[in-house]
């Protein structure tokens, strides 16, 4: 039998990686300063913790304007959904068997 | 034993995390009971108006339409329009109220993106309904109006849920069930009427604050 925390994805260690991930799930996209809202973190935490999942491949970065301010948004790529999923499912069998 | 804890606090996170991303959670119950209220009250004031006017209520035969320009215009100068105007914005302003101090109180924004996308799911239905009431009051087919009301307002809180507290889809079921029933009482639209908009959202809004606010 394989050891099911081999699954759980390094990657999503962090809680906050773990946050950014849930919503970009189920958002379409989401912005800086939502998710910055959301997970009641400082800017320089959450940009550090966007940089790791955006360099892993599991986010994907947009740049944009909404007038003249800046207006980043994320989103989950195909990468991050598996691996988010894959993470769920490490964390179901780890529940399930320890029962 | 830990590792069983610590795997289930992180599916919990997760899940309060694409919550709260994706729904609007700020709505109070206490909306629900203050629109309510003011649905009774713009019952009982408009009673005597709707009431008595029973025979040009129910119409048995829908009449031919004679399209004049000014049939819109005289609808806009009745009694009833002007209560039933009333009563919307009481209840929206009420409404709008408890649910800006929830939203205060948890510290999250009222206008997001979650606002944004409930509001414009909520409106879908009822422009189109409202659309179609107008066009069911020009042909004076008024025995429908309360009927459609429930009908269209219950498809558009069962279209909201998707994007709020998942309980409103609920009182949507509720809403629509009456509006039907209705159908085979034309002419107590008015007791319906306030049954759902008044009876129902003080129920719904007392069971929400109970369930999410007493504490």
């Amino acid at each position: 039998m394989s050891n099911p925390i081999e699954n759980l994805n390094k990657i999503f260690d962090s809680r906050v990686r773990l946050g950014i991930m849930s919503a970009l799930m189920v958002n379409e996209s989401v912005n800086f300063n939502d998710l910055k809202e959301l997970l009641v973190i400082t800017d320089g935490n959450l940009a550090s913790h966007l940089k790791a999942l955006e360099e892993n491949g599991a986010i994907k970065v947009q740049k944009g304007f909404i007038g003249r301010k800046t207006n980043t948004t994320y989103a989950v790529t195909r990468t991050g959904e598996k691996a988010f999923k894959g993470h769920l499912d490490a964390l179901e069998k780890m529940i399930r068997g320890t029962k | 034993m830990g590792e069983e804890q610590q795997s289930l606090r992180e599916l919990q996170h997760i899940k309060r995390i694409m919550e709260e991303s994706s729904r609007f959670i700020s709505l109070s119950g206490l909306s629900g009971i203050a629109a309510g209220v003011s649905a009774l009250l713009g019952a009982w004031i408009s009673f005597d108006y709707v009431t008595g006017r029973k025979d040009y209520i129910i119409n048995k035969e829908l009449p031919v339409p004679h399209v004049s320009p000014n049939e819109y215009s005289i609808i806009f100068n009745t009694w009833i329009f002007w209560i039933a105007a009333g009563t919307f914005f009481a209840a929206l302003i009420s409404a709008f109220i408890f649910t800006w101090i929830k939203s205060k109180r948890q510290g999250t924004p009222i206008w997001g993106n979650t606002a944004k996308r409930l509001l414009i799911n909520v409106s879908i239905p009822l422009v189109a309904g409202g659309i179609f009431l107008l066009r069911l009051i020009h042909f004076k087919t008024f025995g429908l109006v309360a009927p459609g009301c429930l009908i269209f307002y219950g498809l558009a809180l069962v279209n909201a849920s998707k994007y709020t507290l998942a309980e409103v889809r609920y009182l949507g079921y509720l809403q629509i069930l009456l509006g039907i029933i209705n159908l085979q009482f034309v002419g107590l639209g008015i007791y319906f009427w306030a049954a759902g908009f008044g009876v129902l959202h003080i129920v719904y809004g007392a069971y929400m604050w109970w369930k999410y606010e007493k504490s």
